[in-house]
């Protein structure tokens, strides 16, 4: 840190008297200014470019068959624009891949904070960055050419499709359990540890310690990583895009091939779509439900935390 | 509390086995999660390792998998980075300093910012895909499909981890330092420039690399920008038309028939050894910053 050390001895200046008035320091703060701009800029963009083009899509299409149409197969003519499969494609995937990583990211994340050594804890949680920083696409790989074949016909006997629902929403999960660990772990440890030795002093065991003063004292912070989680599995486009299929199935069954919405978005907007024809259209109408939906996940964590948060000391 | 009956004593023995079993139970979590991703990379080392070689890194893609190399689809990555290092270190820096240095947080505007990047986070990739469609290929600036749209679309993704990690380093630089410079005359921007800023440098390098490593695997807005699959030159300049290596792989895994005879799936086996290797060298170059540079004051 040379610049550290350096006097600032240079600017000679009387320290005391009325400063003139410093324009640089004035051009400096604007185009800061400017800069934090950007990110206002970037949420303005990304409403205007979904919404111009989802209004025009709903002059042609109504907005209730949209919402509420069960079929999806827009790239026909004549098309058909019910978007509930791409939704209950999206969500029977989110369910699958929650039932897996909240489990197992909590389980994860209580034994860290409440048994694991420090030393362990230490070095467990850097690797679980790292995992959590795998890119998507390399957990689709593994849905297609692995677990799917592998695991749920060979291993488990299984008559899945080749693309389903049931690899990519269980890899899926496996992908998000780093995000949940690690996080909740964090609002773990934050609880004191004199609410842990109050308890331990009553005589309550290490399980009751776990599950009755610190679990819910972290409350608001696990279900901000649960939720994140969530919102990282509606959003999530290459497990899905390389391991799901692209049918637009309203489906619970997990066996078949199932469309998301991230899916329909990656694989129609990959080539060159004519701007203004209905398929282009209808990426940006998709990307607008996906958005809204993600704004309100993300709107209601922020919520729960701010009602739920205890503050110590 | 139901326990205080039995606050006194030892424990017995049930308890103690319901413990012991809870505690089973958090370890078997921890591990299975552990175990997982570990099969997850063993599963793709044992189908890549055979793949890997000088010729995959120096061959263009090719529609015959012998041939087959990530040349291209490596320079691509290696110029949508240098783009988004280039957006990404001075607006995430400068939007960290005036909302740490200048910002009044009980102002609504500058709440606005706060709430605006922590929403920014949250949006799915695709949705900046889509951005990048409608505004940076298309539309207003049209840039076309070419590697400064692509960079500028991945650096707008991941500016809001520079900015929360340069907020940070900035953060944690104590405010005597900062009385100190503005005692011996100094004006608020020469107090940044020449103590906050350089203080704070590790902090906002291991934020612009964790983000960058998170950018480099982003596959998804991509593909949606309309990134080609099949290229087989390296990218020019800002202007040229581009592939990269999420994109091959996403090609090599799904793009193209792979029949017994001509296999591209153990080739995107191998590119994915070469993107997890970046990676891994990029996290620990940052491990290595925070632990070599971090000051405690």
């Amino acid at each position: 840190m040379e610049a550290g050390t350096a006097t600032p001895a240079a600017s000679g200046a009387p320290a005391l008297g009325a400063a003139r008035r410093r324009y640089g320091e004035d051009l400096v703060k604007a185009l800061l200014v400017l800069a934090a701009l950007v990110s206002v800029l970037t949420t303005t963009g990304i409403v205007i470019s979904l919404l111009s083009e989802t209004i025009v899509f709903f002059r042609d299409i109504p907005i209730l068959d949209y919402l509420f149409g069960t079929r999806w197969s827009p790239l026909f003519e004549p098309g058909s624009f019910g978007v509930l499969p791409l939704v209950s494609g999206t969500f029977l995937i989110t369910g699958i891949a929650m039932l897996v990583a909240a489990p197992l990211g909590l389980g994860a994340a209580i034994y860290l904070s409440e048994y694991a050594h420090p030393r362990t804890r230490k070095a467990v949680k850097p690797v679980l960055e790292l995992l959590a920083g795998i890119p998507t696409i390399v957990f689709g790989y593994f849905a297609l050419t692995f677990f799917t074949p592998e695991i749920l016909r060979d291993l488990l006997g299984m008559k899945v499709s080749i693309f389903n629902a049931l690899a990519a929403g269980i890899v899926m999960g496996f992908m998000i359990i780093p995000t949940i660990a690690s996080i909740s772990e964090d609002s773990l440890a934050a609880v004191p540890g004199s609410l842990r030795e109050g308890a331990f002093g009553l005589g309550a065991s290490r399980l009751q310690v776990s599950l009755r003063v610190v679990f819910p004292a972290a409350l608001s912070g696990v279900v901000a990583a649960i939720v994140l989680g969530v919102s990282r599995a509606i959003g999530e486009t290459m497990i899905v895009l390389v391991a799901a299929g692209q049918v637009p199935n309203l489906t619970a069954d997990a066996r078949k091939p199932v469309e998301t919405m991230t899916t329909f978005i990656g694989a129609t907007a990959k080539g060159d779509l004519p701007t203004g024809s209905t398929e282009y259209k209808t990426i940006f109408a998709v990307g607008t439900t996906l958005f809204v939906i993600t704004l309100v996940m993300n709107a209601l964590s922020i919520r729960f935390v701010r009602k739920y948060r205890q503050v110590y000391e | 509390m139901s326990a205080h009956g039995q606050a006194i004593g030892p424990a017995s023995p049930s308890r103690r086995l319901k413990d012991l079993a809870f505690r089973a139970a958090m370890l078997s979590c921890l591990g299975v999660a552990v175990l997982l991703l570990a099969v997850l990379i063993i599963d793709v080392a044992v189908d890549g390792v055979g793949h890997l070689s000088v010729d995959l890194i120096m061959n263009d893609p090719s529609a015959s998998a012998d041939k087959a190399g990530i040349q291209p689809a490596l320079w691509g990555t290696i110029y949508l980075m240098a783009v988004c290092v280039f957006f990404i270190v001075p607006v995430g820096v400068a939007t960290a300093v005036y909302l740490e240095e200048y910002a009044d947080a009980t102002r609504w505007w500058n709440r606005l910012i706060e709430i605006n990047i922590q929403n920014l986070a949250a949006v799915p990739s695709i949705v900046y895909g889509i951005l990048g469609l409608a505004f940076l290929v298309r539309g207003p600036l049209s840039l076309g499909q070419v590697v400064l749209a692509g960079g500028l679309t991945l650096g707008l993704l991941v500016l809001p981890v520079v900015i929360i990690a340069g907020r940070e380093a900035i953060r944690a630089v104590p405010s005597s330092i900062r009385e100190g410079s503005m005692a011996l005359g100094a004006t608020q921007w020469q107090t940044i420039w020449r103590q906050v800023l350089p203080a704070s440098v590790p902090g906002i390098a291991t934020g612009v690399i964790l983000a960058l490593a998170r950018a480099i695997g982003e596959t998804a807005p991509l593909i949606v920008i309309g990134a080609a699959t099949f290229i087989t030159f390296n990218p020019e300049g800002l202007g040229s038309a581009f592939t990269a290596m999420p994109i091959q792989i996403f090609d090599w895994i799904s793009g193209r028939p792979s029949t017994p005879q001509n296999d591209f799936r153990p080739l995107a086996a191998a590119a994915i050894l070469v993107l997890l290797m970046l990676l891994m060298s990029m996290n620990a170059a940052a491990i290595w910053l925070r632990n070599r540079y971090e000051q405690k004051w």
